[in-house]
């Protein structure tokens, strides 16, 4: 019981829940980035595999599902050390920023672009589960209106899309901020990481001059509280905007059409 | 180009039974996770549906705090928690009964899933022919939700190949693992591109059926039920 106490001392340490937290600001910042900046690139590669068929569109479509492919099928871990090695890094980022060292904000800006890169052929999938829920004679109509097909994908088959997939995109930011916590394999940088490090130098906040199983215990269960009410919000709310369609016979897409009425 | 250097591509050669070991460490650790996680999530999927108060009460709690919390944290935890309570366990073993609790939760889910698709009153005609529990989940439900529940299933297995990258963080034998050894070594080290390349494609050659077959069975199914829905609509309209 004495070094439960001593474990829990370590958090009385000036500095230590400063340094946690600015682990759970990286970590938070860090998913929701790689998440939007996923969104933008991901539409792209679901429109271009879904609609580039025809013509010399074709090769882009092809790529595009060579690249969802290839990034789903192999761990984040291997596209962080490519990306560590093989990803270019600008000038401006080169020095020291943000409480990081100039050698830790080049890890943070590659690895993530490798979560960028990694997220992003989920979400595309995501995406094209979107796009197939939206009906074919939508295209019809909107040809009928006189739309052109890249206004009829922006302006009618793209908002419903989203709006079908929202509370998938929201699990995948749980997904992200859970992924993130890979940057811990190569750097210092979010909570993970943060919470290791701590540990590995316990011995030195704790008191008893040695680390003893509690100093685990307590650490990796305050990264576990942390991490848990962040996603379990998250999840709550993603149950809560998936009820509505439950409406039995409903298609999403069409559940979400309604709605929309009701709001305007 | 590092990518087209003979000399880096000779090394991995030279070394191939590196990538076979990792290789070959991945696979065994995700078959045993895979066998572990299915018995926890077949225990939690059935506790789930089992309209027990306390059983499902359990089963959620499983399910949520492991699926709202990094696997990396888990296998940390379990990993340091053994390793400065004197306990010397294999890394392997560490990383089986991290990743068979991790995706035992998503199985659990998948098979709740499968479980409550059925229909109630399949429940009540069971029991009513005199079906026990055992009888009942065997006879009528598994042959049912076992169509339901087989693609997300495949989908898992490709996650937990994946995340057995997890192991390197704590110094684990995995393909990831022994691939950044192998790049970084002091005798071994560069030829970055064909090392990576090489255990990219490994994955990819295991991962890339197993997800293509899930995609494709989910959408089968999909049509399928699209196809019963209407059937029924219109025997209902003629009606």
């Amino acid at each position: 019981m004495d070094t439960l106490a001593a474990s829990f001392s370590i958090f009385a340490k000036p500095g230590v829940m400063l340094f946690i937290l600015r682990g759970v600001c990286f970590t938070l910042v860090l998913s929701v980035v790689a998440v939007l900046c996923g969104i933008l690139f991901g539409s792209l590669l679901a429109l271009l595999r879904n609609y580039a068929v025809h013509g010399p569109a074709r090769v882009l479509g092809w790529l595009a599902t060579v690249y969802i492919e290839i990034f789903r099928n192999t761990p984040y871990l291997l596209w962080i050390f490519i990306c560590l090695v093989a990803c270019p890094c600008p000038g401006f980022l080169q020095h020291k920023m943000l409480g990081l060292t100039s050698v830790e904000v080049r890890i943070l800006f590659r690895a993530s672009m490798a979560l960028i890169l990694f997220t992003s052929s989920v979400i595309a999938e995501i995406v094209r589960g979107g796009l197939n829920a939206v009906a074919a004679g939508q295209f019809e109509a909107g040809r009928s209106q006189g739309f052109s097909t890249v206004q009829i994908i922006c302006y009618i088959v793209l908002p419903q899309a989203y709006r079908a997939v929202v509370p998938t995109l929201l699990s995948q930011v749980i997904t992200t901020i859970k992924d993130s916590s890979y940057l811990a394999n190569v750097a210092v940088i979010e909570l993970m990481a943060r919470v290791r490090q701590i540990l590995s130098t316990s011995y030195m906040y704790n008191g008893t001059g040695k680390q003893n199983v509690s100093d685990v215990f307590v650490l990796f269960g305050l990264a576990c509280i942390l991490y848990f009410i962040i996603n379990f919000s998250l999840s709550c709310l993603v149950r809560k905007l998936q009820k509505p369609k439950k409406a039995p016979g409903r298609q999403p897409a069409q559940a979400a059409a309604p709605q929309r009425e009701e709001v305007a | 180009m590092e990518l087209f250097s003979v000399a880096s591509w000779a090394k991995v050669w030279a070394y191939r039974t590196t990538f076979l070991l990792g290789f070959g460490n991945t696979l065994r650790t995700a078959v045993f996770a895979l066998l572990l996680s299915m018995v926890l999530g077949v225990i939690f999927g059935l506790a789930a549906t089992s309209g027990k108060k306390a059983l499902v009460a359990v089963a959620r709690v499983y399910v949520e705090i492991i699926q709202n919390t990094p696997l990396l944290l888990q296998i940390c935890f379990l990993y340091y928690a053994l390793a400065f309570s004197g306990q010397n366990v294999e890394i392997i073993t560490t990383g089986i009964v991290a990743l068979g609790v991790y995706h035992g939760a998503y199985v659990a889910e998948v098979v709740r899933a499968g479980i409550e698709a059925i229909p109630r009153g399949q429940f009540e005609a069971a029991l009513s022919q005199g079906f026990g529990y055992l009888g009942y989940m065997y006879y009528i439900i598994l042959p049912q939700s076992i169509k339901i529940i087989l693609p997300p299933m495949v989908n898992q297995v490709v996650n937990l190949i994946k995340n057995t990258s997890c192991l390197y963080i704590i110094g684990g034998a995995d393909l990831i693992s022994l691939t950044y050894s192998f790049v970084t070594g002091a005798t071994t080290g560069g030829a970055y591109a064909p090392a990576y390349f090489v255990c990219g494609l490994l994955f990819f050659i295991v991962c890339f059926p197993l997800s293509t077959l899930a995609g494709m069975w989910e959408s089968a199914l999909k049509n399928r039920d699209a196809r019963v829905n209407t059937a029924t609509k219109n025997v209902e309209g003629v009606a």
